[in-house]
């Protein structure tokens, strides 16, 4: 006997919506997050973009209410859980975690997500924390009155070239196109914003300082080289799959994320996945949320089949 | 009450407490920053398990510029463990409480 019917592997959107569902469907469940839940979203200064929320909200208290909703239902979250391992290809699959001790369950969500993207440049790995920066909501006041930079032609970069506005004398833009990926609304705002500058066709090549950001080292597409002095840059260049931990010998990824079909199910049977860590085009909130909510229902359909092979 | 062994320290009383010979973790934090709410609970929570042994500790980064200026400090949640005065260890992020613990057992 398995010590529970689903585990769910990671506490984000998808995370949390899924063990939503389960709880209210009764599965014994548990969540295993390695930090503490909520995900990516908490590193989300202001979210619009949510239905139901029509002022708007917090990334953190968009993380609690998804939390407290699955609270409800009794959902079991274990916070600070570790996953070092699984096997998941028996009927009994097996989840390793990092306090040495091993736990059984029936089926398994994969909803491990993503994080941000590294530039793999000189500098930036040695000034993490003092001006090299992933996420604005966290350390954008450190930069008051202070010129800064922000990489990246996307959602997640135009969004939070703007949020720096409240606190940067001026926010620089480097991106390596002629244009920006994100939404026309966006784009319309920031070109607006006094504050923001445009660099185009541009790249971080090196990133300098000595206790802290001082410059970085630019090349443009034509090969042109340039320095550009700032205190603080932000790397926001997507993301990538957080794949550590699952087993690449029996579950099918593409590009590092795992593949599912539209009910959220992978090539295992028993295994589901929900949320950034999936193989799809558009990573938003909302359908990683959706996407727990189809997965949890997969996972009761496949544990009510299992159930009625064992009867007949 | 939960948070009741965290000690909340200011740029004025910072020096003395970190100069101890009991370890110190200080929690450098914000109201503005998502993160730092999110591990608020287990730093609590650590402040009670580790009582008597690590001095748990939480300053505001806005209310108290200087200290985390004299440490670089430019991104939060920043955990730094003290002892004798000397940093021992530091992480950035909302790390797992397990890591913390490591951490901490390493410094007692």
């Amino acid at each position: 006997m398995a010590d529970y019917q689903l585990i769910i592997v990671g506490g984000g959107p998808g995370g949390l919506t899924a063990g939503l569902y389960a709880a209210r469907a009764r599965l014994k469940t548990v969540l295993l997050e390695r930090g503490v839940p909520g995900g990516q979203i908490l590193n989300t200064d202001w979210i619009d973009n949510y239905p139901g929320f029509p002022d708007g909200i917090s990334g953190f208290d968009l993380a609690d209410k998804m939390k407290a909703q699955a609270d409800r239902f009794g959902l079991e979250i274990r916070n600070g859980a570790e996953v070092t391992g699984m096997d998941l290809g028996a009927a009994s699959k097996k989840i390793q975690l990092a306090d040495g001790n091993e736990i059984t369950t029936q089926a398994v969500i994969l909803a491990t997500g993503a994080r941000p993207n590294i530039l793999g440049v000189p500098g930036e790995k040695e000034l993490a924390a003092k001006g090299v920066s992933y996420c604005a909501t966290c350390d954008g006041p450190f930069f008051r009155d202070q010129e800064i930079a922000v990489v990246g032609g996307g959602n997640t970069a135009v969004q939070e070239a703007m949020f720096l506005t409240r606190f940067a004398k001026k926010v620089t833009l480097i991106h390596r196109r002629d244009q920006l990926r994100a939404t026309t609304i966006l784009q319309d705002q920031a070109k607006a914003n006094p504050k923001i500058e445009f660099l185009w066709n541009s790249y971080v090549k090196e990133i300098r300082g000595t206790n802290g950001v001082e410059e970085l080292a630019l090349r443009d597409t034509e090969g042109k080289e340039s320095t550009l002095a700032v205190q603080g840059i932000f790397v926001l260049i997507g993301v990538i799959p957080n794949n550590e931990v699952l087993p690449a010998d029996q579950l099918t990824l593409k590009n590092g994320f795992v593949v599912t079909d539209a009910e959220m199910r992978t090539n295992i049977p028993g295994v589901m996945a929900a949320g950034d860590i999936c193989s799809k085009n558009v990573r938003q909130i909302i359908n990683g949320a959706g996407e727990g909510a189809v997965a949890a229902l997969s996972a009761e359909d496949y544990l009510l089949e299992k159930a009625s092979e064992q009867t007949c | 009450m939960a948070g009741a062994n965290v000690t909340h320290l200011t740029d004025a009383d910072f020096e003395a407490t970190i100069k101890s010979s009991t370890p110190c973790l200080v929690d450098f934090w914000a109201p503005w920053c998502g993160p730092c709410k999110a591990i608020g609970p287990v730093i609590e929570e650590l402040a009670d398990s580790y009582a008597g042994k690590v001095v748990v500790a939480k300053m505001n980064v806005d209310e108290n510029p200087a200290t985390p200026g004299k440490f670089g400090i430019r991104a939060i949640p920043t955990l730094i463990l003290f002892k004798d005065g000397n940093v021992v260890d530091q992480v950035t992020g909302a790390v797992g409480k397990a890591q913390i613990q490591t951490m901490l057992d390493r410094a007692i």
